[in-house]
């Protein structure tokens, strides 16, 4: 006989869980991405508006590898991984194109009233951690992590 | 994922109607519409009503800061009206609420022109 309090209980301890979503490089596969991580997100425990920024940022990343390492073909791939640790809820993106140059990667000064460069600052107000590896062969591997202790507090 | 764009002649000037996402994909669709717009002189102003955008990135602000200028330049003003979460969500990260007019309603964003 099944104890199912017990089944219950194994249920909501679950382990970290780890979703991959590979698309094409064209802008029109965004809103998949957005789309996929929405549940995601809320399912590891952030609010529906702290939801919506983490997309938002996402979305911006993947917007400027289009952009800058695709040059805007949309025959390349973008690869997401989604990981809900039990402290951070992590995104990582692949990229295969022309790798980051870091030393270019700024947030623009707000008070600046100008169309773009607002993705960077996005992303940089989200998620604690971004990491950008240029050491993986070609392309690059971005890191982003939102710790979850800062839902809670 | 589509943007709907629909322009309607009002008294003052021009109402425009967004719905869907407003991304890096749908952008240049918006920037057209906003075009025809600066096609037609005369108007006092255009209100952009934002209540069926499901989502903005940061090249629909781009989008929008670009109309804001072109409204300067043809001494129209630029009032956006009835922000949707998502839309008020990027506003307040990229702390452009001073920066544009913003409205409750399209109604009031028609008023005292």
């Amino acid at each position: 006989m099944t104890d199912n309090r017990q089944q219950t209980s194994d249920v909501s301890q679950k382990p970290a869980g780890i979703v991959t979503l590979t698309v094409p490089s064209h802008p029109r596969y965004l809103y998949v991405v957005r789309s996929a991580l929405y549940p995601l997100i809320l399912d590891a425990g952030f609010p529906k508006k702290e939801a919506r920024k983490v997309i938002l940022a996402v979305d911006e990343a993947c917007s400027n590898i289009i952009r800058h390492a695709y040059d805007g073909d949309p025959a390349q791939t973008i690869t997401v991984t989604v990981e809900d640790g039990a402290d951070s809820f992590v995104v990582r993106l692949r990229d295969y194109g022309r790798k980051v140059d870091r030393a270019a990667i700024a947030p623009r000064d707000l008070k600046d009233i100008r169309p773009g460069g607002l993705g960077t600052h996005f992303i940089s107000q989200v998620f604690e951690t971004v990491n950008y590896d240029t050491s993986t062969g070609q392309g690059t591997l971005l890191t982003l992590e939102k710790k979850k202790q800062q839902v809670k507090a | 994922m589509n943007v709907e764009i629909t322009l309607e002649k009002i008294g003052p000037g021009h109402l425009m109607l967004l719905k869907g996402d407003v991304d890096m994909n749908t952008s240049p669709d918006v920037r057209n519409g906003m075009a025809e717009v600066f096609k037609q002189p005369g108007g006092k102003v255009l209100v952009i009503n934002l209540s069926g955008v499901r989502y903005m990135d940061s090249s629909g602000i781009a989008t929008l800061v670009e109309a804001m200028q072109n409204c300067m330049k043809q001494g129209m003003k630029l009032r956006l009206a009835e922000l949707s979460p998502s839309v008020r969500d990027v506003f307040e990260l990229a702390r452009l609420s001073s920066i544009f007019e913003i409205f409750a309603t399209a109604g009031e964003a028609q008023a005292g022109l």
